[in-house]
């Protein structure tokens, strides 16, 4: 019986030639994440072990961007505790404001994330490098500690479920559309402990922006990871990019899976998830009329420059509803630059938008645009929990770019059709 | 160990952002989470619970953000273990790791009601209702994960492994 490609990760880097679901293993990491919100217990923790150096200094990443540029007192010592660390240790990857960017978007961009590597980080979101080919996953502050003193974190081999997509995307159809239509099949605890293995002719014709989108959200699914096996799309992104080796894994033909999905892009249609789960999804020409206060283009999920192309794709020569906050967030500092030299912060601005520094700021109801006592925002976030972007009973629904510049020129959940006609 | 409380219950999908709402996130202080553990959820948990009760939940407790704070609030707020139907991934590992206590169990789940005065053997996975006198079986720990749960967390665990070896 062969190996899934998150098999063979596993296995490689636990020193074994073979590993099977269930497994409990010690696996060897090539890079330890946190941010401004787990780090500081991390570290912590880490001076409670009685080691004085972190494993390797290059293998550990520090990326303050929760509540960056600091939000308050208390938020401004948290981000010092990571600069402080940094340089006792002499962490190389350690990121400053102007510098920083939201971690899943700023790593794999710093090519500090390859195929085939092992990786952990304290974010839930850390599983979207899979999207390399790389297995990585989503720890808390403690495993951060254990992982930045020995470079190894304890794993239980997950079982796979592979997701096969056929047919032909739809216009406005992305990434997030097909991981959002996925997460309302299975539930948000569809994929627990397993690992989601995208596959098939959809995701072959997928821009690397849109595979980070899907693999970001396996998550969502309750998944340890998603992972796309790299090819030509991959590879041409992360060649710029790596200064080391990497190693690209695929799956054995004869590999096994818990499960197998299979799904007709032709069936599917732009999504929106409804309060308060990210599986609550419906298609676009189901939502009826949802008034909405606020729209954010932004987060780990939706905040690269092909995300930012489609907005300002509808957003040009338009103007933002006047009942609506339209908050866009550049993921980095390079897409923001990247943003502004093709001129998509210029619409955005003539929109009359507020044009942010990279954060992810409201995605998690931080600061940047706090949601008020019955709001509702429209976002292409990742989570629409109670309270996830401000007050508890206010209300968060998920898509994708197209979908929320539409909507904010409406001031209504609305269909890009409605503004540029069926393309 | 042998825990003993009141029961508090829940349903499915508990969230770590109503464990501990991201407002209060700019502190990694055990003290003043738990003063905010579960507001979204139940604003009126922290004044009913005592420390040493029980927390009981339906499937999937803790989905969501990595944050350790949902275990650390969860504890600091009083409640000694936390029996659910199945747990999130990453709340599994961090209640392991910074030691809450935890345990899989789906007929305790359904056969105790908010209320209850409950005991738990970590050691055995026993859980006895002690308002009905049904008596249940958790599911037991792996070898490893248990080593880590008697040294009551990770970094002891990994603590004890630096001094052994006189590093």
């Amino acid at each position: 019986m062969g190996m899934t490609i998150t098999e063979k990760i596993l296995a490689s880097h636990a020193g074994k030639d073979k590993v099977k679901p269930g497994e409990l293993i010690n696996v060897r990491l090539d890079l330890v994440l946190g941010n401004d919100v787990t780090a500081p217990i991390a570290i912590r923790e880490f001076k409670k072990i009685g080691m004085k150096k972190v494993f390797n200094k290059n293998k550990v990443a520090l990326v303050p961007d929760h509540y960056t540029p600091n939000k308050d007192i208390k938020s401004a010592e948290q981000a010092k505790i990571l600069r402080d660390f940094s340089n006792e240790q002499g962490i190389i990857n350690y990121f400053e404001i102007g510098r920083m960017g939201i971690e899943h978007a700023l790593l794999p961009e710093l090519g500090l994330v390859l195929p085939g590597d092992a990786v952990i980080g304290a974010d839930s979101h850390t599983c979207t490098y899979g999207a390399l080919g790389a297995f990585s996953t989503g720890v808390g502050s403690t495993d951060l500690a254990a992982g930045m003193a020995t470079g190894e974190v304890w794993l239980k081999v997950p079982s796979t479920i592979k997701f096969i997509y056929k047919g032909k995307l739809n216009k406005w159809v992305s990434g997030k559309d097909l991981i959002l239509y996925t997460i309302g099949k299975i539930g948000v605890d569809g994929a627990l402990y397993k690992s989601m293995e995208f596959t098939g002719e959809v995701i072959e014709s997928l821009s690397i922006d849109n595979r980070f989108t899907i693999a970001n959200m396996a998550i969502e699914a309750g998944g340890k990871n998603g992972i796309i096996e790299p090819d030509e799309t991959t590879l041409a992104y992360v060649k710029e990019r790596a200064r080391r080796d990497f190693k690209v894994y695929k799956s054995d033909d004869d590999a096994e899976y818990e499960r197998v999905y299979e799904y007709n892009a032709d069936d599917i249609e732009p999504q929106v998830a409804f309060p308060h789960l990210p599986s609550n999804t419906k298609g676009i020409s189901e939502t009826g009329n949802v008034k909405i206060d606020q729209v954010v283009i932004g987060s780990c999920t939706n905040g690269r420059l092909e995300d930012l192309r489609i907005a300002a794709e509808i957003l040009k020569d338009k103007k933002v509803h006047k009942d609506i906050r339209l908050i866009v967030i550049p993921a980095t500092q390079k897409i923001y630059k990247q943003a502004i030299s093709e001129g998509l912060v210029d619409i955005f601005v003539d929109a009359e938008a507020a044009v942010s520094t990279p954060t992810c700021g409201p995605c998690l109801g931080g600061h940047m645009g706090i949601l008020a006592e019955g709001e509702r925002a429209l976002a292409t976030t990742n989570r629409n929990f109670v309270g996830r972007m401000g007050h508890p009973k206010s209300e968060v629904y998920l898509c994708n770019p197209a979908v929320a510049a539409a909507s904010a020129i409406l001031g209504r959940i609305a269909s890009p059709k409605e503004i540029v006609g069926s393309g | 160990m042998i825990y003993q409380g009141k029961v508090h219950k829940y349903g499915r999908d508990i969230d770590t952002d109503v464990i501990i709402p991201a407002r209060y996130l700019n502190t990694s202080d055990p003290k003043e989470l738990g003063k905010h553990a579960l507001e979204d959820l139940d604003s009126g948990f922290i004044s009913k619970v005592l420390q040493g009760d029980i927390l009981i939940a339906d499937e999937n407790f803790g989905c969501g953000s990595s944050r350790e704070h949902a275990p650390i609030a969860i504890k600091a707020a009083g409640i000694s273990c936390v029996i659910a139907k199945s747990f999130a991934r990453i709340f599994y590992r961090n209640s392991i790791n910074m030691g809450l206590p935890i345990l899989e169990c789906l007929e305790a789940v359904d056969g105790i009601s908010a209320g209850d005065e409950v005991k738990v053997d970590t050691n055995t996975g026993e859980i006895t209702n002690l308002s009905t006198g049904e008596v249940f079986k958790a599911a037991s720990f792996p070898d490893f994960i248990q080593g880590i749960m008697e040294k009551g967390g990770l970094i002891s665990y990994l603590k004890s492994k630096v001094e052994a070896e006189g590093n």
